[in-house]
């Protein structure tokens, strides 16, 4: 099948160090061919070189040089390869609690979550907290990963205790789907295919299951939500009175002759007509880019959303949602940022900071006055202008932001909306 | 009208190129003056593809900015003046040559002219005041690059600093700057080699023919098929011959390889690209091929 056709899955994934995620992924690209000859001779002149007996498959996907001498990977690195049937982008975070921004970073735009855990050791508050936050970024699936089985014999009890305990705090989380595969990372057993060693396992092999787990229907495509980013305005001979409205559509279906209503001004119009390029089309759904008109002269700009008369998000400068704060000095009430929110950027008070998740425990811890680094909570935020909101449990787009330092210019804030 | 997709369902490249689209609008929405960085190869021609669908039928809002190194393939040239002609876009010229003449960058001979870019396209930036810079650097192309952001903020002295990148979520850019400073901008980050072929196939754009396979003079040089040019005389013991060959990567005619090869249409690029078993760089590229980390260290500087 050409590219052409293919599927896209993006997948987060999620370890302590050593857990074997460089080793896993590296097997991954390695066994997909997506590693070339010069990559490979590379990493087995590296291995020889560093004494190894075995080539090193975690070499292949160590990013920038500081990081790789001291061994670690530190920021996201995004890495990609595909089978017949799909594409996949794997979202390679770090797994220590003060890279919790990067794994949320990771995670934001990820249909899938791959928790690895060291069979040995059996669940451990890391990866608790991982699957703690690949549910609070709604991830609409979760994969744990027991890897080194090789280590415990290929035990099925051992294999049974995680998936046992793990079941079991999975419940207190958002996890519409969770598999849990017996594998071992550097042997190879049920990555691509299937162990010898694991009779008792029935299970999918991971690739399998990466290839086949159902994403299309995670979409929302009821709620229409088309946030306006840029108003196309040819001013040319031939497309005098041309005005379309360019945006991505960001949840439910678009059609011509639509009722739709433009906030936050609340004006009401219908869609005349939706254009791909140079052609006209009958629908356009997530994650379209198209250009949409409007049979009335209504006022639209960059910043405005296209909803449904009945249908439409709440406009709002009372903003209640999850934050991960991720600069060095912290989150503090009364502080003043700027926030985009789709395409709208306006500027956010800091009026309360509720409590601090403790993405360990899940415990809510009300006593803090403030969010350190790395650390996730429930503020409230008062905006200039209106946000066109939706919860993010109901869609990933119109219910999420981020928050900007107005100083420094940097990304310091990613929120998620209650509701 | 065309009918779209009954189950709702995009195709990755469909879904790719709406990305891309969405980052265009989104420079060209937020950022005072973009540039488009045009270095003629296919990267280059995919990017000129989706700004052109992504303000169509308005033109491209933007100019699009060359570094003339001197040692560009003809048809490189030839190729960039009819997408030029076509779109009715802006073109700005910024010529190593000139810039030696001027004194912004020091007259070294042993430089390579790859490095001698850096400096030129850096003042370019400066002198028209540009912003925004898109580039058409991929992450599956090289290690160093699979940290990249798609908003890839650089200092006010053009440089990328690793360790301290701006957390990138969802599909929400931050692109703000402070006076001097500038963004490069990637928006085919998430495509691969062969996806960019794929896209070149379907959308029957023209790319250089220096891509297919044709007729040569050419000598081998460090293990790879170089040109015959008088920008790069032989030296002794390099024998010219005729080969049928094609071009990977469009990069300076003196360090760029070429691979003998048969493949003359789009569909035999990526029959043969899928069964590749080199990198496009570590093939062809002189410049990248001498150490792991050369990338790295380019980047760093401000390299595209
Ligand atoms: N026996 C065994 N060792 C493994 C397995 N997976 C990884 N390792 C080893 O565990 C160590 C850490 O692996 P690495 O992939 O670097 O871990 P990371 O820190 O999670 O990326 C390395 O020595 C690997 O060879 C496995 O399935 N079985």
């Amino acid at each position: 099948m050409a590219t052409t056709d293919m599927d896209l899955l993006r997948f987060a994934t999620a370890g302590s160090v050593d857990d074997g995620k460089s080793t896993l992924i590296g097997r991954l690209l390695l066994d997909s061919k997506a590693i070339f000859e010069d990559q490979l001779e590379a990493v087995e002149a590296t291995s020889e070189a560093k004494g190894y007996d075995y080539t090193d498959l975690a070499l292949l996907t160590d990013g920038l040089r500081s990081e790789r001498e001291q061994g670690i990977t530190i920021d996201v690195a995004y890495r990609y390869f595909a089978t017949p049937n799909r594409k996949f982008i794997i979202a390679d975070t770090p797994g220590h609690v003060q890279y919790t921004r990067n794994m949320v970073t990771g995670a934001s735009t990820a249909d899938l979550g791959l928790v690895l855990v060291d069979a040995r050791q059996g669940l451990t508050e890391q990866s608790r907290r991982h699957a703690v936050i690949l549910s609070l970024l709604r991830v609409p699936h979760l994969v744990l990963a027991v890897n080194k089985m090789d280590l415990v014999d290929f035990d099925q009890e051992v294999f049974d205790k995680i998936h046992r305990d793990f079941t079991q705090f999975a419940t207190k989380l958002n996890v519409p789907d969770l598999e849990v595969i017996p594998i071992s990372a550097l042997q190879g057993d049920n990555v691509v295919t299937r162990s010898d060693n694991m009779p008792w396992y029935s299970g999918p092999t991971l690739m399998h299951h990466l290839e086949h787990v159902h994403v299309a229907s995670d979409r929302d495509l009821i709620d229409a939500r088309f946030p306006v980013q840029y108003v196309v305005r040819p001013k040319s001979d031939e497309f005098h009175d041309y005005r379309g409205y360019a945006g991505q559509v960001a949840g439910g279906v678009l059609k011509p002759g639509d009722e739709v209503v433009v906030l936050p001004s609340g004006m009401t119009s219908k869609i005349s007509k939706i254009d791909l390029f140079d052609k006209e089309i009958t629908e356009a759904f997530p994650p379209m880019s198209v250009t949409v008109h409007l049979e009335d002269d209504v006022d639209v700009s960059r910043g405005d959303m296209i909803a449904r008369v009945n249908n439409a998000p709440t406009p709002s400068q009372d903003i209640d949602a999850m934050v991960c704060w991720m600069t060095t000095a912290p989150l503090q009430p009364r502080q003043k940022l700027a926030i985009k929110h789709t395409t709208r950027t306006g500027r956010a008070l800091v009026k309360d900071i509720a409590y601090r998740l403790d993405v360990n425990t899940l415990h809510r811890d009300q006593d803090t006055k403030e969010l350190a680094v790395n650390e996730i909570g429930r503020v409230t935020l008062r905006t200039t202008v209106p946000l066109l909101v939706d919860p993010y449990s109901k869609n990933r787009t119109t219910g999420s932001f981020i928050l900007i330092d107005e100083a420094t210019g940097v990304t310091v804030g990613a929120g998620m909306i209650n509701g | 009208m065309t009918q779209t997709h009954s189950d709702y369902r995009l195709s990755q490249l469909d879904q790719l190129e709406a990305e891309s689209i969405h980052i265009f609008r989104e420079v060209a929405a937020e950022f005072e003056k973009p540039v488009l960085m045009f270095s003629g190869g296919k990267d280059s021609i995919v990017m000129l593809r989706l700004a052109e669908k992504a303000f169509y039928p308005a033109k491209i809002p933007f100019s699009i900015l060359q570094v003339d190194t001197g040692l560009d393939f003809p048809e490189v040239m030839e190729t960039r003046d009819r997408w030029v002609e076509r779109l009715g876009i802006n073109l700005v010229v910024a010529s190593i040559d000139d810039a030696i003449k001027n004194g912004i960058i020091p007259d070294a001979a042993k430089i390579s002219r790859n490095r001698l870019q850096i400096p030129t396209l850096l003042n370019a930036i400066e002198e028209n005041g540009f912003t925004a810079a898109f580039g058409g650097g991929r992450r599956d192309e090289e290690k160093a690059r699979a940290k990249e952001r798609v908003y890839s903020h650089r200092d006010e002295f053009g440089q990328w600093d690793p360790k301290n990148q701006r957390p990138e979520l969802w599909s929400l850019y931050n692109g703000r700057l402070h006076e001097g400073e500038h963004m490069r901008i990637f928006p085919i980050s998430n495509w691969t080699e062969l996806d960019v072929w794929d896209y070149i196939g379907r959308e029957g754009i023209e790319i250089p023919s220096i891509y297919f396979s044709h007729q040569r003079r050419v000598f081998v040089r460090d293990g790879m098929l170089m040109s015959e040019t008088p920008l790069n005389p032989t030296r002794d013991g390099e024998v010219v011959e005729e080969r049928t060959v094609r071009f990977r990567t469009c990069g300076d005619i003196t360090l760029t390889g070429c691979v003998e090869s048969t493949a003359s249409t789009i569909d035999e690029i990526i029959e043969e690209v899928a069964v590749a078993r080199k990198t496009e760089r570590g093939a062809t590229r002189g410049d990248d091929r001498f150490s792991e980390a050369a990338m790295e260290d380019r980047k760093k500087e401000g390299y595209f």
